[in-house]
């Protein structure tokens, strides 16, 4: 899976997920208040990633993810070592 | 000590997915049964069940007030909906009013085995997701509509096996009667799938006359075979007549008696002397003699020994004069958690359009209950009192009496 077919996807399953449209993301666009996200959501998060791409995230990770960009770039770096 | 008056009903049910459908099925006698075949693969000796449908609440609620929802709290959504309509309460006024909620529910198998299938494949707590807890707790009803409305009251689930709706009412009743809570919304939800009902199938007490479900739950009569497992939600919007009144509420009915008991006695076979202590402390408190019951909806679930104890604890209370009987599981089936709270709205739908249900089913009633004033076709006929039991396992009996408001 290359870079826009993985950001493809994430994306795809945000918006069905959280139920967003489309539009609001944006790569600079911040993650936690574009999708409106509490601390059960970040669970769901976790499931999400586990089942599209296969690998565990450790939830302490998502401290550094503040942008769509981060969170693409952080899904994109451990998709490759899986 | 306050009058404790009905101003909301609401129902999702194998009859009916609102009010006017189960109006409509109970006065023609149409039955909600059918057949899970998945049940049959599975090892089940029946694959009889009430056929309840899903909501669709994509449109009506938010993610995160689905996601903890489980299927019998999607019911008892949908009936709580219905009765705030009929209350004249919007989400606005439960938000800022002191209202409880008091629902009956002893289940939540699916999304707790659904949880530890999970588990048991990916090895992580992680991965099982955010709703799953909410899902799988008996308060799940209670804890999620207590969130998705903003109640400020009373918040608890009643877990009393087949009498948790019926519990759920009288102690909803106690609270208004005794000043403590004003308004409570009140009910009985029960999950319809086979997860929930493996082991109850094992016990060997369900019907397994699969070849024509609508004929399969026929309570009191001499070819039962077995209860039919069935499911959905009713809510009972209940309040003081003070506060019914000073909001211009229209009433459906007074909430006027509440007996129970326990059999001390056997965990499942029931027995004659619990039920009717029951029945006798309900009409106790109600104030009124057994003669003015005007139509007694029975627990009568089409098992052997349940509808034969219960008809003579009746005959036992009721004596000479009789009152019209009649069991709305012969169409239901057995919708076990919720059925307390259902057969209250059941009857209070019979009370407000002038009418009693029929016992469909019911051709040959046992030898020993001939003298039961059975309703075997709808009965044409106004009444303004009734009564209805619940009786669940580990002996809990609960019977309601309920008055049409003058």
């Amino acid at each position: 899976m290359n870079r826009d077919e993985i950001i493809e996807k994430i994306n795809g399953f945000l918006v069905d997920e959280f139920e967003v449209e489309p539009e609001v993301i944006e790569p600079e666009a911040n993650l936690k208040e574009t999708l409106d996200l509490d601390s059960l959501d970040y669970v769901d998060l976790v499931v999400e990633i586990e089942s599209n791409f296969g690998f565990k995230v450790n939830p302490e990770d998502f401290v550094g993810i503040n942008t769509f960009q981060d969170f693409y770039e952080y899904v994109i770096q451990k998709a490759e070592a899986v | 000590m306050n009058r404790v008056v009905i101003t909301g009903i609401g129902i999702y049910s194998c009859i009916g997915r609102n009010l006017e459908e189960v109006k409509d099925s109970l006065y023609h006698g149409k039955s909600g049964i059918g057949l899970d075949s998945e049940r049959k693969n599975l090892g089940f000796r029946s694959s009889l069940t009430g056929i309840v449908e899903r909501p669709v609440l994509k449109a009506m609620l938010n993610r995160r007030q689905r996601i903890g929802l489980a299927e019998q709290g999607e019911y008892a959504y949908m009936a709580t909906i219905e009765a705030m309509k009929l209350a004249n309460m919007d989400e606005e006024y439960l938000a800022n009013e002191n209202v409880g909620i008091i629902y009956g529910n002893d289940s939540s198998a699916k999304p707790c085995i659904e949880a530890v299938d999970t588990l048991r494949i990916k090895k992580d707590t992680a991965l099982i997701g955010s709703g799953s807890i909410f899902q799988s707790m008996n308060s799940t009803v209670t804890m999620n509509l207590a969130t998705i409305f903003k109640l400020k009251g009373i918040n608890f689930t009643v877990s009393a096996a087949c009498a948790s709706g019926s519990h759920a009412i009288g102690l909803g009743y106690m609270m208004v009667k005794s000043g403590m809570q004003d308004k409570v919304i009140c009910g009985g939800a029960q999950e319809v799938n086979y997860h929930s009902m493996g082991s109850f199938d094992g016990l060997g007490t369900f019907s397994i006359q699969e070849a024509n479900p609508s004929a399969s739950s026929r309570p009191f009569d001499k070819k039962r075979d077995g209860l039919v497992p069935s499911g959905g939600a009713a809510t009972i919007i209940i309040e003081s007549l003070e506060s019914a009144k000073k909001r211009g509420a229209n009433i459906l009915g007074e909430v006027i008696g509440y007996g129970f008991s326990s059999n001390g006695d056997h965990i499942s076979h029931p027995n004659i002397d619990g039920p009717a202590r029951s029945l006798e402390m309900a009409l106790e408190q109600a104030k009124v003699r057994a003669a003015e019951i005007a139509y007694i909806n029975a627990h009568a679930t089409s098992t052997l020994a349940g509808d034969l104890n219960e008809g003579k604890a009746i005959l036992k209370v009721f004596g000479e004069k009789q009152p019209y009987l009649s069991s709305t599981k012969s169409m239901t089936g057995h919708e076990m958690w919720m059925a307390g709270a259902s057969e209250i709205v059941y009857s209070l739908l019979m009370m407000q359009n002038g009418f009693i249900a029929p016992n469909i089913n019911l051709e040959d009633p046992e030898d020993e209950l001939k003298d039961l004033n059975f309703a075997f076709d709808v009965v044409e006929k106004d009444f303004d009192l009734f009564l209805s039991n619940s009786f669940g396992f580990g002996g809990t009996n609960s019977s309601l009496v309920i008055k049409k408001f003058d």
